[in-house]
């Protein structure tokens, strides 16, 4: 295996896993393609039901054999959604034993100050206004303290 | 000049004359800058999501306006979403009419909402055919 390869497969487990979170499919798309261009592995969501689903907080949680749900680094989730809202959601990751420590990012295309009061004070890592910029992205991904299990490898020399 | 720098060049003069006009903004700029080799038809694929997304929404509120006793959060979520869209891609002049289709809402007024929606199929109709041109050009 040349170096080049030992590289790619080192950036590979070290990506951080994004967990995107909107009900409009344009932007579910754009933000995982800004950042899959920030380098980070990303999924995404069409609603906050789905999204704990993947987080391993789904109802039926306790009959679910990967119970542990995706190792997810941040979420970040559209505030206004049908039914669950960003701000429901962000509630229920801060309420949670297993995953209050992820960072929550909430974007909204509205600039309203009670609402980020609000959800800066429920525990959101931050509240960006949509549509989101690479700039935004990139800022987001200096920011990220991600915890990634050793998997028992360690990765000698450079 | 070969034929690919020609068409970059109608790309790009096709483009700028789309942002002279306000129909597009810096967020579609936004969208080129995140397409590459790797993604080559991210722009396009952006693009037609949001005139499917757009055409399901102009019928929903069309239906919405029709009704005996009309529903105006419902109709104001529906423009909600339009607005979102269009600003995502960069479609100044449709999200610009969205901005003033919610204040039509929240005044419950039927006669502004349904000019705006009329307003709405106009510029989303004009930014589309404006689109497809650009993106032949590019071909």
């Amino acid at each position: 295996m040349d170096s080049s390869t030992k590289v790619g497969m080192k950036e590979e487990e070290e990506r951080p896993h994004v967990l995107v979170v909107d009900d409009s499919l344009v932007d579910r798309k754009i933000m995982e393609r800004l950042f899959t261009n920030s380098a980070c592995k990303v999924t995404t969501a069409e609603n906050g039901q789905k999204a704990l689903e993947l987080l391993g907080q789904g109802e039926d949680k306790h009959n679910n054999i990967n119970h542990q749900g995706l190792k997810i680094n941040l979420v970040v989730t559209d505030y206004c959604m049908p039914g669950m809202t960003g701000y429901d959601l962000l509630k229920k990751v801060k309420e949670s034993c297993d995953i209050k420590e992820i960072p929550v990012i909430i974007v909204s295309s509205e600039n309203v100050p009670t609402r980020i009061e609000k959800c800066l004070k429920e525990g959101a890592q931050e509240f960006i206004l949509k549509p989101l910029k690479q700039s935004d992205v990139k800022k987001l991904r200096c920011q990220m303290q991600f915890t990634q299990p050793m998997k028992g490898r360690l990765c000698m020399g450079r | 000049m070969d034929v690919v720098s020609q068409l970059q060049r109608q790309f790009v003069e096709h483009a700028t004359s789309l942002y002279r006009e306000g129909y597009l903004d810096d967020q579609f700029t936004q969208l080129l800058k995140l397409q590459d080799e790797s993604n080559p038809d991210f722009v396009v694929e952006v693009v037609s999501l949001f005139f499917e997304d757009t055409e399901k929404l102009l019928n929903n509120l069309t239906t919405a306006l029709q009704q005996e006793s009309i529903d105006y959060k419902q109709v104001d979520a529906h423009v909600h979403q339009f607005k979102g869209s269009s600003s995502s891609i960069g479609a100044q002049r449709v999200k610009n009419v969205c901005v003033v289709f919610r204040n039509y809402c929240d005044e419950k007024n039927l006669d502004g909402c349904l000019v705006c929606l009329e307003q709405a199929k106009n510029e989303y109709l004009l930014v589309r055919n404006k689109l497809e041109a650009l993106f032949n050009v590019s071909l």
